[in-house]
């Protein structure tokens, strides 16, 4: 981002406050979800976790500024996520991989 | 000697020396709270039926603390934004409430901490279990604000067995366990610690920075303000990332 005028630091103040507003609403929305009156507490924790993944989309598209970053760090993201989408599917491959009698 | 490429974007990256050292660091926090979310799934998934706790934690205080970590970034962005736009004033304003955020945030967390770690569960010799806040302990006797629980069990899910509370007194002689809730207490507590307790380390972290831009490391705003500017810009990044894992951490520990 080039430098601010004082007067686009309003603007810029606000799309901050409505970032918050969105925030706070995926974390009530989050808690909300936890209390959910569904029986199945697979789908409870998938729907605490959705709310969690965009919680965090707004966080890293907004307030880190990914919606418009360089090349570079796209690059060095794409990286960290192959290691750790690896990092977590081996984990879960582990749980399953029981042996079978 | 100059160190290059502090303002200036380098031509190969297209961005700021600091900021893609950022990018990287942040890379391998990504990989040590991974390794952390791992160990708790596998944990979690392979706990026999009842033996894992559930609603232990305020959800309450949990969510005032996401919501004030929330606050916090939006407070670091603006500090940031404020350099951007030459308005230094703004900036210590915003940057000054960023570090009693933090401070809020760290606040709650010790008193979840010490709710934790003064409450006891006590074995007595003929099997009975005792649970509750530790009103006080000499060498003869141990009072607990608890009560009485039939199993180990009961205590896994406390809103499943309401009961009410009352002060216990068990002498010393009785008394074949007595444990805290503490990390040693059972897998849950051992991982609430440490993935919080890191967790928290990062905050204090990055209060540390924060504090240093604030007071001492304002003065190269007089000298090199875009550099200063990009200095708030990166531990505002590391700000957001600790925030992005408090966001993945409240729900895990809190929630499910």
């Amino acid at each position: 981002m080039s430098d601010l005028k004082p007067e686009a630091f309003a603007d810029y103040a606000r799309r901050c406050w409505l970032v918050f507003g969105a925030v706070a609403c995926t974390t009530f929305l989050m808690v909300g979800a936890s209390y959910a009156p569904i029986g199945n507490r697979t789908v409870v924790i998938g729907l605490v976790l959705a709310a969690a993944v965009v919680n965090a989309g707004l966080v890293g598209a907004f307030l880190m500024h990914l919606l418009s970053e360089r090349k570079t760090i796209y690059t060095v993201l794409a990286f960290t996520a192959v290691f750790f989408v690896g990092l977590m599917g081996l984990s879960i491959w582990a749980q399953f991989d029981h042996p079978k009698f | 000697m100059d160190i290059p490429y502090t303002v200036q974007p380098r031509p190969d990256t297209g961005v700021y020396n600091a900021k893609v050292g950022m990018w990287l660091f942040l890379a391998s926090e990504v990989m040590l709270f991974g390794g952390l979310f791992s160990a708790y799934i596998l944990l979690r998934v392979s706990a026999p039926p009842d033996t894992w706790p559930q609603g232990w934690l305020s959800v309450p205080l949990g969510t005032l603390n996401t919501l004030i970590l929330a606050l916090s970034a939006i407070t670091t962005l603006m500090a940031w934004a404020a350099c951007k736009a030459r308005m230094f004033d703004r900036y210590k304003v915003y940057q000054g409430v960023t570090l009693l955020l933090a401070l809020v945030f760290l606040s709650i967390k010790a008193y979840e901490y010490r709710d934790k770690l003064t409450h006891y569960t006590v074995t007595l010799k003929d099997g009975r279990i005792a649970d509750g806040h530790l009103v006080s302990r000499d060498d003869t006797t141990v009072v607990l604000d608890g009560q009485f629980v039939e199993s180990r069990a009961h205590l896994m899910n406390p809103k499943r067995h309401p009961a009410k509370h009352e002060e216990i007194r068990i002498s010393m002689d009785e008394v074949k366990r007595l444990q805290n809730y503490g990390p040693a207490y059972n897998t849950f507590t051992a991982l609430y610690f440490t993935m919080s307790g890191l967790h928290a380390l990062h905050i204090l972290g990055g209060m540390l920075v924060f504090a240093y831009l604030w007071g001492p490391g304002s003065r190269m705003w007089k000298t090199d303000p875009a550099r200063f500017t990009n200095r708030v810009e990166i531990a505002g990044l590391f700000w957001h990332f600790v925030d992005l894992v408090w966001i993945f951490l409240f729900p895990v520990l809190y929630l499910t």
